[in-house]
């Protein structure tokens, strides 16, 4: 087992300014992932020349992979810091941030692209009030089965990170978005503004723009099956066309 | 009048829940969160949400709910309070599952619920084993829809630094840190709610997300608000050790019929699934054999504590014991567990349908947190339109969810934090609105020179720390501070420990002045921040520190061995009530009961005269000052709780 870990980060002081690698070598401790040596480096923020510099600024939260926080690119692969394990990974370890979004310091990015993006297909249910308005509609289990691998979508990054067709220069809604799409298209009550959602889905950035690169889903830490729903929106989209064109 | 607005602190649980209900009832709010709400710790809970929906046909109802929740507590909770949460815990259930959680359904397709610890009942409602996840997306989706139409508006990404008050000591807004421009400034507000979680990183590592710093109560209390039940802290029995923090192996692995044992034979070297049964101890279910798996967590932290410490049964010789769930089905496993088994599996390497899981204590939850008030009803239930209701000692600002203090009493039932939080938010609304509604002056009307003045007071403030350059670094003060805590005000509590801890927190404040601001940049840079949270931190511990030290009993998570009663293990709780009974009358009859039972009881009545009060602590004098306050207990008259 060696004695230290090497890391290049690459890093950024602000929006505008540019990048540029910075390597810290730690000591390597057991059990450690990517995250708790990051917080070695901020309780001891010395590069490898032995210049004492800002430590790395990175996103972090909940630490087990349900807040979405902490994606980055690790050995160029867009994944959770927080289960990204040291003794798994190749050394030195590169850490980047995504390149989907604009970079606000070192591995910290925007994503607020993402939310737009969720509030641009209505993902919710529209409720009459929150009163005691009685139980909610039965659903038979395959039914929550499905909804509920959707559900755990954290808004994390990855499956744009990994796509083709996102980029920070056009406005294409993303596979978490649209996969939201069919989550809530698919709830008993959600599903009444389900032609509203597909109308947004049929416009520029919609779903025309996915490439079928399959990347989203090989991304997903969630194991989302993201292609699925995106063949399912795809199908609905091209039911309302058809509905569209009869009833013109 | 002006119009007018409330601003709720942190996105989680509660502060979403206050958000959409409010919005719902007209009133604009400004939402304020360190980070994107949907990344709130509330997505860290796992097994479900308690209520007594009885589908099960097992005449679970919520009034044993609320026994349950109060004896698990050990009869420190406010019981008006809970029984209404009780009392509102299906029709909550009902509306999240009307907002689009997918809980785990029956085969009938009605919602399915499964045991949890402190209950005989199958009382939590559950979406696979990331519960907590699901019913913040759909609070987060609610106030997302308000923001598009223009009645919430959200500050991301910005961090709450203390309370505006007004000349009468009134809260009129809060002073509002940008932790991407740096900048400070003050935001008005008719009323302020912190929602702020629990404090975890005073542990260091716990099961706790890093935003869990406690930072805005503790600014709070040093604003003059009252802090209660500091010393409360709950230690969960099953945790996954790790380096940066111990994440939570649910309690509804428990649940779902998990067993915990240790072998036999201490320094068992062989490897688990080597291990015959008649050669395991399950501890739990020999010691305990009506709850068994299930006890309450202060009972089955303690007695893993016990198992590893005292006879030395740990797993390996360490802190460790093994949770078991491979005599379960994959497929059922998968569906009702799935998340956590992943989890486990990712960050372990080992597969725990295949392997038992290695799980040890960790500092999970916090029953103490800021003072709040609130107004009863004739048939000890709450006033919702009492403008009251979750008000901190502060007029004008509120607290609510893991926050504040009242739910939870001496230790937290399992699955009742998820339905604390989303029902305080919802509860406290109408009456926030109603003292919104009533302020004499409203925040838009007062004087600009108020807000200028709080907003250069912290501005200085934060110029100060930009400007240490001492020779600490803040983060590795920070560790050294938790490990103290860990070291000594965890599960078994020593009085000359917590005294000499409560000198070295003073060394830590003394050290805290030596810091070097290693960033001292303006653009999104978090050292500045830290160092203030670290400083609410040091304050935060002397809280829970002195607390402990000075509460000389041991009641729910907070255990001194040297003030157990040892309660007689022949013990039934019924024979105290009986014997109240008699007291009540006038007269006792001695030669009725067991003596060495009614030495007991005595010494139980005796305790609770002295201690069955609530903690409260009031900053003077650079620390806290302790004093307590009578609980209304007159719903579930208190008596000795029993799990076996």
């Amino acid at each position: 087992m060696p004695d230290t870990i090497t890391f290049k980060i690459k890093r950024q002081d602000s929006e505008s300014s540019g990048s540029y690698w910075e390597t810290f070598v730690i000591p390597h401790v057991p059990n450690s992932n990517v995250i708790s040596c990051l917080m070695d480096i901020q309780a001891n923020p010395e590069n490898s020349k032995g210049e004492k510099v800002a430590p790395v600024v990175w996103e972090c939260n909940c630490l087990e992979e349900v807040c979405g926080s902490c994606t980055m690119v690790i050995n160029r692969k867009v994944r959770q810091s927080c289960s990204a394990l040291v003794d798994q990974l190749e050394k030195p370890i590169t850490l980047e941030p995504m390149s989907k979004f604009p970079v606000i310091r070192d591995l910290a990015v925007d994503r607020s692209r993402m939310f737009g993006a969720l509030k641009k297909v209505q993902a919710w249910v529209t409720a009459d009030g929150y009163h005691d308005l009685g139980p909610g509609i039965r659903e038979p289990q395959n039914h929550q089965e499905i909804a509920y691998k959707l559900s755990e979508c954290m808004t994390c990054g990855c499956c744009v990170e990994a796509c083709p067709q996102y980029s920070l220069n056009n406005n294409f809604l993303g596979a978490a978005a649209i996969s939201q799409s069919r989550l809530f298209n698919m709830h008993p009550t959600a599903k009444n503004i389900a032609d509203e959602r597909l109308d947004t889905l049929m416009q520029e950035g919609g779903i025309a723009d996915c490439g079928n690169a399959q990347n989203c889903v090989e991304a997903c830490p969630k194991s989302i099956p993201l292609t699925e729903s995106i063949a399912e929106i795809g199908r609905q989209v091209s039911g309302k066309l058809w509905s569209n064109i009869f009833q013109a | 009048m002006s119009k007018q607005r409330v601003i709720v602190i942190g996105g989680g649980l509660a502060g979403l829940a206050a958000t959409m209900k409010m919005a719902e009832l007209g009133m604009s709010v400004l939402l304020v969160s360190f980070l994107p709400v949907k990344r709130s710790h509330s997505v860290c809970a796992q097994g479900g949400i308690n209520g007594a929906v009885n589908i099960k046909g097992e005449g679970d109802s919520p009034d044993i709910h609320f026994y349950d929740t109060v004896k698990g507590g050990d009869f420190l909770a406010h019981q008006p309070l809970c029984k209404d949460m009780c009392h509102h815990a299906p029709y909550i259930i009902n509306l999240m599952d009307r907002l689009g959680v997918t809980f785990n359904r029956t085969p009938e397709g009605n919602l399915d619920f499964r045991r949890f610890g402190g209950t005989l009942y199958h009382r939590t409602a559950f979406a696979g084993a990331t519960t907590g996840q699901q019913l913040l997306y759909a609070l987060d989706e609610q106030v997302r829809h308000y923001e598009v139409q223009g009645l919430v508006e959200k500050m991301e990404w910005h961090e709450y630094l203390g309370a505006v008050l007004n000349g009468d000591g009134r809260c009129v807004g809060a002073v509002i840190h940008n932790l991407r421009s740096g900048e400070i400034s003050t935001e008005k507000g008719d009323a302020v709610i912190l929602a702020t979680g629990g404090p975890g990183l005073v542990y260091g590592r716990s099961t706790n997300s890093m935003v869990c710093t406690g930072t805005a109560v503790t600014s709070a209390y040093l604003q003059g608000a009252k802090y209660g039940n500091g010393e409360f802290i709950q230690i969960h029995p099953s945790a996954i050790p790790g380096r940066d923090k111990l994440r939570l192996m649910s309690e509804s692995a428990r649940g779902e019929g998990g067993r915990v044992w240790v072998p036999r034979k201490a320094g068992d070297s062989r490897k688990p699934k080597e291990i015959p049964e008649k050669e395991r101890f399950y501890f739990l279910e020999e010691r305990y054999p009506l709850f068994g798996n299930l006890v309450p967590r202060d009972v089955g932290a303690r007695e893993i504590y016990d198992i590893c410490v005292n006879d030395k049964l740990g797993v390996h010789g360490e802190m460790k014991v093994y949770l078991d769930l491979t005599h379960l089905t994959r497929e059922f496993l998968d569906h009702r567990l799935g998340g956590i088994l992943e989890i486990y599996e990712k960050f372990t390497g080992v597969d725990p349908r295949e392997e038992p899981m290695e799980i040890f204590p960790a500092v999970h939850y916090s029953m103490g947190g800021i003072w709040t008030d609130y107004t009863r009803t004739e048939e000890g239930l709450i006033d919702h339109q009492s403008p009251q209701n979750q008000m901190t000692s502060i007029t004008g600002l509120y607290a609510a969810g893991e926050a504040d203090y009242q739910y939870h009493g001496g230790n937290r039932l399992g699955a009742n934090s998820l339905l604390s939080c989303i029902y305080t938010g919802l509860m406290m609304s109408p009456g926030v609105l109603n003292y919104v509604k009533n302020v004499p002056e409203a925040a838009d009307d007062v004087p600009e020179k108020l807000f200028t003045e709080a907003t250069k007071q912290w501005q200085e403030k934060y110029a100060e720390i930009k400007k240490m350059s001492g020779n600490e670094n803040p983060y590795a003060l920070h560790r050294e501070m938790a490990e103290e805590m860990i070291s000594n005000v965890l599960i078994v509590r020593e009085n000359s420990k917590l005294q000499a801890t409560l000198e070295k927190i003073d060394e830590f404040e003394e050290r805290w002045k030596n810091v070097n601001c290693v960033d001292t940049t303006d653009w999104s840079n978090p050292v500045p921040s830290f160092i203030n949270q670290l400083w609410n931190m040091i304050q935060l511990s002397k809280i829970i520190t002195k607390g402990a030290l000075l509460r000389d009993e041991f009641r729910g998570s907070h255990y001194k061995p040297e003030f157990d009663l040892n309660q007689p293990s022949d013990f039934r709780p019924e024979s105290y009530l009986e014997y109240e009974k008699q007291k009540a009358a006038g007269k006792v009859n001695e030669e009725g009961f067991n003596p060495e039972h009614l030495t007991y009881m005595k010494r139980f009545a005796e305790n609770n005269v002295k201690w069955l009060k609530s903690t409260i602590a009031t900053y003077q004098n650079g620390g806290p000052d302790i004093s307590y306050e009578a609980v209304d207990t007159s719903l579930i008259a208190p008596r000795p709780r029993k799990y076996d």
